[in-house]
Parts: C-alpha cells; structure tokens; sequence
C-alpha cells in the first residue's frame, strides 16, 4: 500500500549523477520517480459516510416513519475526485556537484534530511578522480572554454609530476594541521597526527589531505585525490596550477567523485535504477553503516579534540590499523 | 395554537418571495463581502430588525409592485454574484431535498403576518413531523473542490464513474461550474452518445473528458459539422476516431480552423494528400497544436541541419513527432551524432529515431561502444552498428547482441564517466 511504502521511505541513499545533468534537476527526477511509484500502489478503501434515511419502520402496521442510521459509499475520497494520493516528497542533497562534474551524490528523504546535516557536520573526506590534458589552457578550465594558451609539454615526466603533487600535499597538510585548531602539544593530538587523522571539524577553505597520480600517458593524466570543502570548480583550477608548475598548461577533462563519507561507487544508484523498489532497498542496504558512522564521529568531544573520521588517506591506512591501538577508552 | 403542516405551504410561498425579494433590496445597499447564495433562510437573522420594520409597513405594496421585476432582479443578482466570484455559487440540488419543507425560521417569517398567531418552537409536535424536519448541515455555498458537491450531485457521480478526472476540472473554476449546472439526462447524455457514434469506447470517454471538459459547452450541430468536413476529406470512420481520442480537442476546432491547418500542412511539407492525411492520423497533435513551432522546426533542419526537402520529407513521414521536436534538443543531438559521432546526412535520414531519442542515451552507448572498440557506423565496413539499433533497442538486448557483453560491464562502464 502506498502508506507502507511511505513508512520506509526515511533515510540517506547515494546516486550517480551523470555528467551535464544539473543537481536539481536530479533531485527532481528522483522525487518524480518515487511519487510516481507511491502513486502506483494499491488506492486507499473507499470510505463511508452515515447518512440518516427516512423510512418506514419494520414491525409496525401503521405505515409510521423512523430514522435509520445507515454506512453508504461516498465519493469524496475517490482518487478521480480528490486526485493523487501523494504529491510532494521531501528530498534533500547533500553535498552539490555541479553541471559537468559527475559521481556519488548522497540524497536523503524523509527523516533522513536530519542525517544530512549530521554527515556534513562530521566533515568527512571526498575521493576524486580527475583527469587533465596537458598543452592547453582554456579561461573556465574546462576543455570547452575559450582557449588562451598552448604550450608544449614534451619535457614533462612522471617524477616531476609527482614532485609537484608531493609538494601540494605537503602545502595542505601544514593548513590542515592549521585549521583544525588542536593544541599540538597534547597527547592526543600526537596520536592523531601519527595515524594522520587530523582534520578541521568546522568550516575551512578548501584542504586537499590527499593526492597522486594514477595514469600518466602525456598529453593525458589522471590524479586521484581525496579533500574536504571544496568546489569541483577549485579542481579544476587545481589541475591548471598543476600544469602552471610543470612549466606547461593543463586543462581538467573530467571530475568525478568516487566516494563522498562513506557512500562509495558500489551504493550509487544509476540513472536506470531510480524507482522507488531499488531507492527503499538501498536505504535499507545503507541505513547501519550510516547509524554506525555517523555516531562514530559525532560522539560528544573530549577537550574539543577532534575524534577518528573514516576517511583517511590511503598511505596511512595500513599503517593505522596495525600501529594505532584503541588507547582512548570506549571509542 | 399550532400551524399545521398542511397550512404552512400557502401563506409561506408569498413569504419566501417577498422575504427574498426584501433581502435582494438589502444586499444592493449593504453590499456583503460574503458571496453567499442564500440556500436556507437563516441568513436573514443577521440582518437588523430595523429593515424589517422599516419595511412591514410597506411590504404589500413593495411586494406589488416588485413582483413583476422580481424575476429580473433575482437572475441580475445572480449574474452580478457568479460574476465577481470565481468559486462555485450554485448547487445542482438533489430532486428528494426539495420535496421536504426547508427549515424556517418561525420567529422572522410570522412577524411579517399580522394575521396569524407566532409560532414557538417550543410547540410540541408529533414524532413523525419531528422525524421529517431535514435538518442536514447545508452545502457549502462556494469552494474550491468539487469533493463538496460529489455526494449531492448525480451529474458528478455518474462523471466519476465514467473515469472523469475532476481534481484536475476542479482548477478550472468556469469548468467546474458548467459541469455543476448541467444535468446528465439533458445535456451530458447527448454529447456522450455522439462521442460513442464517432468510435470511441466506453474505457475512453473519461480520458477524452478529462482534458476536453469544455465540450460540454459545444453545439452539437457544430460538432456534427465538423465531423461531416472531416469525412468530407475522406478520413475514414477509424481515423476520425483514433484522431479524436489522442487529439481531444480537436472537435473543439471550427470547421476553417481544421480547413487552415490541413491546408498547411499540405503546402509545408509538398507531400501528396494521402500521405498528408496518414501524417495528421498519426499525430493528430499537429492539428489543435500551434504552428510557430513547427514552422521554426522546417527552417531549423533546412538550414541549420542541411537536409534537403526531400530527405526532410522522408523523416518526417517515418517520425511525424520531428515536426514538434524541441528546438534545441535537436541541434544538440545532431550536433552529437553528426560531429562526434561523424555519421554522415544520408546515414542519418534512414534512421530518424535518432532524433526522438534522449541525448543521453545516445551518448552513453556511443561512449560504450568506443570503449569496447565497436563503434563502427559506416555500413561499407564490417562489423556495421545501424543507428536504429543503436537507440531503439533496450539495455539488456543492446548489450548482449550489438556490445557482446554483459549488463554489468555496461553499469560499471556507466559509472566511470
């Protein structure tokens, strides 16, 4: 019944967006979709109505009237009469990509709106894959800008390449460090900084914690990077000061997000995928890794220090489940 | 002592009128923001007794004199009240309610005779005259849903079962008050019966009533006209129909109207009448449609796209729906198709689905085909992908026989871009 399909409909889901679709016109989609599949359920009982009929009385041989109090059918909770039984849906996004960048977007519905603004309070990490053509530089970024330069870029290699990122890395790494505004010299706080899980739990420009290259085939490469507060338009930018420091230009082909918190590329549903038996199945899917995650770094903090997040950059990450014990009691 | 039941009817008529006529003379004066058609006469407590007053001692002649401009008054007032609200004044009141004594108010109407007793409504009466008092809440004079009316009104019920959609009528406050003021037997039966002559079926009529509700305000000779000039131009019975149902308004076109886009269309697209007439069956969307966009749509593949007429002529017979096509959509698609897809004009016009297709899913299959290494569009080489397979075919089908590999492949490919 539309009503119990309704009842499940609480909680967070991730979808692809595909490149060139705006958010909201996403957001909008799916909230079709659903009220459609809502609407397609089983209608509700037609309900009654008392109406008091005048009629003669049984058992009495005068022809005497009396008031029957009896149930007949009325039309006024008909479908045809009182239209659709659902006609908005509550849907909120969480965080935006915007019209040609692509990837994992988080949706929440219903009472998980409120999780929304509990996952951007635990100022987790994003992945990104974004991909770079060198030997050109456009005014937006973008490959379909208008050009401004070409440059040749046959005297970049692989190690400058990650020179450079190692030395972005490093740039970002002391501003995390900076934002994040933990007393350096408590013992928490160096735990922390060996198993590299500092992070700013308020709002900060934009920290890459994170970057390096998986793909270099000149003119094109391929970087891998995980950050926090950022615009997919501040990646891009990114990629043409990659290029700035390579001596040569780039532009930014591609951004795309392949994990945002802890929704990954397998929870994203696709395009085809966005009716409301797979959207409850993946709220369903999705909803104790969520309630697990979410308590894990929103615990009340001791001494304002920051707690352990789940998005921790991939070199460390052998490093923290072996080294790092569970010295804090109870987390 | 007690009015019986049986005197109340003769002196209570000429109350009724004149105390109608006392309360029209009254809202002239005191105009009443409140829109109200008086459907019980309890309204007229609130008026001030000085009126009455005022008025008793003239009340034969008033009653008099104003009798024979009583008719007029009432259905200017009437006007005047439907006119400055757009909401639903009027009730198409059931048959068995006005057989029952409406419920009066004994205090106002008797002090207007001087000659009979007040009663009190502390009288005892009998059961059976207590039992046939209707005391029923009354129906809300203006709303803004039908949901009010539907139990009261046959016209309505029988609509609803027909199919009707009312909650869309109901947004269209003149609609909605036609339909209330109609009754089924006299008006809404004829027009039903002459759509059922013309072809439709019974599952249809309320579908085609939902989106032409103003064919009730139609002539049927018009209509009878207009169905004649279509046969006239040798539309056989079935097409008529089929036209009918997937275009509703098309009835509602006068006969030059009709006469105009015909003529249109014919010189537009130089076609011969047969296929002319095959093209407007198929879409008879283009008739009650307006013609800008498809003018617009004629230049934009003449001279933007680069088709000749001939080719132009050749799609639009295969996909009529080209001609409504939105603008940009299709620059972009052919954009797409013919520059990066680089599938030349003649390719393009033997498949036109192309053109009624989302981008997207052109876009997604061609980025999938070029991954795999099968994106091979020319029909002189191997291993040729026909555009009509390439978008007319669904995922699961498109992926096992022209991509040669599985559903997943593609999401995980789709996932990537």
């Amino acid at each position: 019944m539309g009503s119990a399909s309704l009842a499940q409909l609480h909680g967070l889901f991730a979808v692809y967006k595909p490149p060139g679709l705006k958010w909201l016109h996403l957001r909008d989609t799916v909230e079709l979709q659903l009220l459609k599949g809502l609407n397609a359920g089983k209608p509700r009982a037609p309900k009654q109505r008392v109406r008091f009929l005048l009629g003669p009385r049984e058992g009495s041989e005068e022809k005497e009237l009396t008031l029957t109090a009896t149930s007949v059918p009325t039309l006024t909770t008909h479908p045809l009469v009182c239209g659709p039984a659902f006609t908005s849906l509550k849907i909120g996004v969480g965080h935006r990509l915007d019209v040609q960048a692509s990837g994992v977007l988080v949706l929440g519905v219903g009472r998980g709106r409120r999780l929304l603004t509990d996952m951007y309070n635990a100022h987790l990490t994003k992945n990104y894959t974004v991909r770079g053509i060198l030997g050109k530089a456009t005014d937006n970024f973008c490959e379909d800008g208008r050009l401004v330069e070409k440059t040749t870029y046959d005297h970049v290699t692989r190690e400058k390449l990650d020179r450079i990122l190692a030395v972005i890395q490093g740039s970002h790494q002391k501003a995390l460090v900076k934002y994040s505004n933990l007393d350096l010299k408590s013992q928490e706080a160096y735990e922390m900084a060996v198993r590299g899980v500092i992070r700013p739990m308020h709002k900060s420009p934009v920290l890459v914690t994170g970057i390096r290259c998986v793909h270099f085939a000149p003119p094109e490469f391929v970087l891998e990077l995980q950050c926090m507060h950022e615009t997919q338009q501040q990646l891009r930018s990114l990629v043409h000061e990659v290029g700035l420091e390579l001596k040569t230009t780039a532009v930014c082909s591609q951004v795309r997000r392949t994990r945002d918190g802890f929704f990954t590329l397998d929870d994203a549903l696709l395009r085809t995928q966005w009716d409301l038996h797979s959207i409850q199945q993946a709220i369903q899917a999705a909803a104790p890794r969520v309630a697990a995650e979410l308590e894990k770094n929103l615990r009340p903090e001791l001494d304002g220090q920051q707690l352990p997040g789940s998005g921790q950059p991939w070199d460390s990450k052998g490093l923290s489940s072996s080294l790092a014990p569970e010295s804090r009691p109870g987390h | 002592m007690a009015l019986s039941a049986q005197q109340l009817p003769r002196w209570f008529n000429s109350v009724k009128l004149g105390s109608f006529i006392n309360a029209t003379q009254i809202t002239k004066r005191f105009p009443r923001p409140g829109k109200t058609w008086l459907y019980s006469f309890c309204a007229q407590p609130q008026m001030s007794s000085d009126n009455y007053l005022l008025q008793r001692g003239f009340k034969t002649y008033r009653t008099s004199s104003l009798w024979n401009s009583s008719q007029p008054t009432n259905s200017s007032w009437q006007e005047n009240n439907s006119a400055q609200s757009t909401l639903l004044p009027s009730v198409n009141e059931p048959s068995e309610k006005t057989q029952h004594i409406p419920s009066f108010d004994p205090e106002l109407s008797v002090e207007e005779l001087d000659d009979l007793p007040p009663l009190s409504p502390l009288e005892p009466i009998s059961e059976q005259e207590a039992i046939q008092i209707v005391a029923d809440p009354p129906l809300p004079p203006d709303t803004f849903t039908l949901r009010d009316y539907v139990d009261h009104s046959e016209t309505l019920q029988k609509l609803v079962l027909l199919g009707v959609d009312l909650s869309n009528i109901e947004k269209h406050p003149e609609a909605a008050n036609l339909l209330l003021r109609l009754d089924f037997e006299k008006d809404i039966k004829k027009i039903l019966l002459f759509l059922k002559d013309l072809g439709l079926e019974d599952n249809q009529l309320g579908p085609f009533l939902s989106k032409n509700y103003a064919i009730f305000s139609e002539d049927l000779e018009n209509l009878k006209t207009r169905v004649a000039y279509l046969q006239s131009k040798n539309f056989s019975k079935a097409d008529i129909a089929q036209m009918v149902r997937n275009a509703p308004f098309l009835l509602s076109f006068s006969v030059e109207r009709l006469d105009n886009r015909l003529g249109f269309f014919q010189k537009e697209l130089e076609l011969s009448v047969k296929k002319t007439r095959d093209l407007v069956v198929r879409l008879p969307r283009l008739l009650t449609g307006s013609l800008e966009p498809v003018k617009e749509n004629m230049k934009v593949y003449r001279l933007e796209l680069g088709f000749k007429h001939n080719e132009i002529q050749h799609m639009v017979t295969r996909i009529p729906k080209m001609l409504t096509a939105n603008k940009r959509k299709l620059t972009e698609t052919f954009d797409y198709v013919h520059n990066v897809m680089s599938i030349p004009h003649h390719i393009i016009v033997k498949f036109p689905q192309v053109f009624n297709t989302r981008l997207f899913k052109v876009k997604e299959r061609h980025l999938f085909l070029t991954y795999l290494g099968r994106a091979q569009y020319d029909p002189q080489k191997p291993n040729y992908i026909s555009l009509d397979k390439l978008v007319s075919i669904p995922d699961k089908i498109f992926c096992e026989e022209i991509a040669k590999a599985s559903v997943q492949d593609y999401e995980k490919f789709l996932k990537t871009l």
